[in-house]
């Protein structure tokens, strides 16, 4: 299987990143080669394995409804570009 | 072209717990803004979400009561996305394994009933809620404090053909959430939302049409609303010859009509993956058991006992059990001796009638059921008349005064004395002399007028049954 330029785009636009033409060409080679190396999988026999959906042998972690947690820390909003009124402020999305 | 309509609803439904699907963080409504959020919710590295035990006894519940199969192994996935309310950029949800399965739900329209598949019930966490600015700063304040709240997506088969089936099966499934207590079901406080998809398809045609997502139906008279919209839209492209774009579109509730939402078009692909900080779900049947043994009667159960038991008709039995206060509150009436249909009569007709006008709710109703007896007890003994009982009920209703007094306090005993309706209507003849000679002459309709003129006289007082007797005779 191969990775086109396309593939490259899509996925680039679907995670708002921005590439030169140099680097989809890169992006694609690279891409493609990522996924040639975990084709080799492809050689096992999985016949009748369940698809793993944990890789920690564990099961239902779970807790009790209680409510833990008291106000927040003020440190919340340090990373935050903009906060008014307890607010993290970003710009205008309108539907 | 004749076309059918295809509709298959989402209803997210907020679970009512104490805390968030994956942390302790409290969930109660109207707190300050940002000040129910914690590390784990919005999304900081290095956090581990735990989940919430009782979110998951509250999804069962649902999944029981819509007849799904409880996945004896589930497990979350991260749908990726970008949105300034999902501070992660992500939500976790259930995507290829769910927690409930191929449930059903019946509905009533127009006396027919019809079963609705249930396609899935899933859990995931609630985004965040941005808030416009209306100062005019170009900005939108994001508020965390919905972030991570527990939701169950239920999801239902496209087996709706008209707005009036999707309206039904919403009533249905308010109902049963209601009865089982695992939401509010507050739809002006989100935590119930539903998302309509719709298709149209040339009338026989078996295969489905290109269907459209409409969002912001924060009604289900608006699910209605824009159901018809968007037939009639649909259906004008289709003989236009257009084609139907696969689309999420906005109901805008003031115009009636849908848009297009441009900006989630490219959003469709999310990439869902196993989320690696949650482990699977496991639950065996003697977890789903111990929730079966905790359910109350459901809402169809208890419709087809008041049929059986009261000997209601069926239309009646429905409206009752719509709400689980109200058939309380019937039940309670019966238990206090009025006879069924009676009660049944007064129940849907005034006493509905007078909740909706004064927009209040059963609950906070200041018309007892010991009351409702006490005055079909004053009918029954001819103490009131049923004209004179209206009023007594409205007096009741805003006083909250027993029936007794207040007829005492009004005079509103009936007037049952021979002589005392002997002289009201001796009065009124001789008043309407020309309606007599009209009854005499042929005209039976002035009886009626008459008989009118003597309750009048008598503000309403007069028993009717010897008003007309009377009447008749000296008529005669
Ligand atoms: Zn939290």
């Amino acid at each position: 299987m191969s990775i086109s330029k396309e593939d490259v785009e899509k996925v680039a636009k679907l995670a708002r990143l921005q590439f030169s033409g140099e680097e989809v060409e890169t992006f694609t080679s690279q891409m493609t080669d990522i996924l040639k190396y975990i084709e080799q999988l492809n050689e096992l026999d999985t016949e009748g394995v369940e698809p793993t959906a944990h890789v920690l042998p564990i099961q239902n972690v779970l807790r009790e409804d209680k409510v833990t947690n008291g106000k927040p820390s003020k440190t919340i909003f340090v990373n935050a570009p903009k906060e008014e009124e307890h607010q993290f402020k970003v710009p205008q999305v309108i539907e | 072209m004749k076309y059918e309509p295809v509709i298959g609803l989402e209803v997210h439904v907020q679970l009512d717990t104490k805390t968030k699907l994956f942390c302790g963080c409290s969930t109660a409504f109207g707190a300050r803004a940002n000040s129910q959020i914690c590390p784990v919710c919005i999304g900081l590295p290095g956090v581990l979400p735990v989940l919430n035990k009782e979110a998951v006894n509250l999804s069962i519940k649902t999944g029981l009561s819509l007849e799904c199969t409880i996945a004896p192994f589930s497990k979350f996935d991260r749908k990726n996305y970008f949105y300034p309310d999902l501070p992660k950029a992500y939500q976790v949800s259930q995507f290829d394994l769910p927690v409930n399965l191929n449930g059903k739900l019946e509905i009533q329209v127009d006396g027919k009933s019809k079963v609705i598949g249930i396609t899935r019930a899933h859990l995931e966490e609630d985004a965040g809620k941005l808030n416009h600015d209306e100062t005019g700063t170009g900005d939108s304040g994001v508020d965390y404090n919905r972030g991570g709240i527990p939701l169950l997506e239920i999801v239902s088969e496209p087996d709706m053909r008209s707005p009036e089936e999707a309206y039904a099966y919403l009533k249905a499934l308010k109902a049963i959430l209601e009865y089982i207590a695992v939401s509010d079901c507050n739809m002006e406080q989100g935590s119930l939302r539903c998302d309509a998809n719709i298709s149209l398809r040339p009338e026989g045609q078996e295969k489905f049409g290109t269907r459209a997502e409409i969002k912001n139906l924060n009604s289900f008279r608006n699910v209605q609303k824009a159901i018809y919209y968007e037939m009639d839209r649909q259906a004008k492209m289709l003989d236009a010859g257009e084609r139907v774009v696969q689309e999420t579109r906005l109901y805008d509730a003031v115009s009636g009509k849908t848009r297009s939402m441009r900006s989630k078009e490219e959003a469709n692909d999310y990439r869902y993956f196993p989320e690696p900080d949650l482990v699977p779900l496991v639950i065996d049947s003697a977890w789903s058991d111990s929730i079966k043994a905790t359910l109350p009667e459901l809402p169809q159960a208890k419709k087809a006992r008041f049929v059986k038991e009261f000997e209601l008709p069926e239309y009646d039995a429905g409206v009752l059990t719509t709400e689980i206060p109200l058939a309380n509150y019937f039940e309670e009436c019966v238990k206090e001796g009025a006879k069924p249909k009676v009660v049944s009569n007064w129940v849907l007709s005034e006493l509905l009638r007078k909740l909706n006008d004064n927009n209040e709710s059963i609950e906070t109703c200041k018309i007892k059921p010991k009351m409702i007896c006490e005055m079909l007890n004053l009918i029954d003994k001819g103490t009131i008349s049923g004209k004179i009982a209206k009023t007594v009920f409205k007096e009741m209703f805003e006083s909250g005064g027993s029936p007794e007094k207040i007829v005492q306090e009004k005079g509103l005993v009936q007037i049952a004395d021979t002589g005392e309706i002997d002289q009201i209507i001796e009065q009124v003849l001789s008043d309407n002399t020309k309606s007599v000679e009209d009854f005499r002459g042929g005209k039976k309709n002035a009886f009626g007028f008459l008989v009118g003129q003597v309750m009048k006289a008598s503000r309403g007082k007069a028993n009717p049954q010897m008003v007309n007797q009377i009447l008749g005779e000296k008529l005669k």
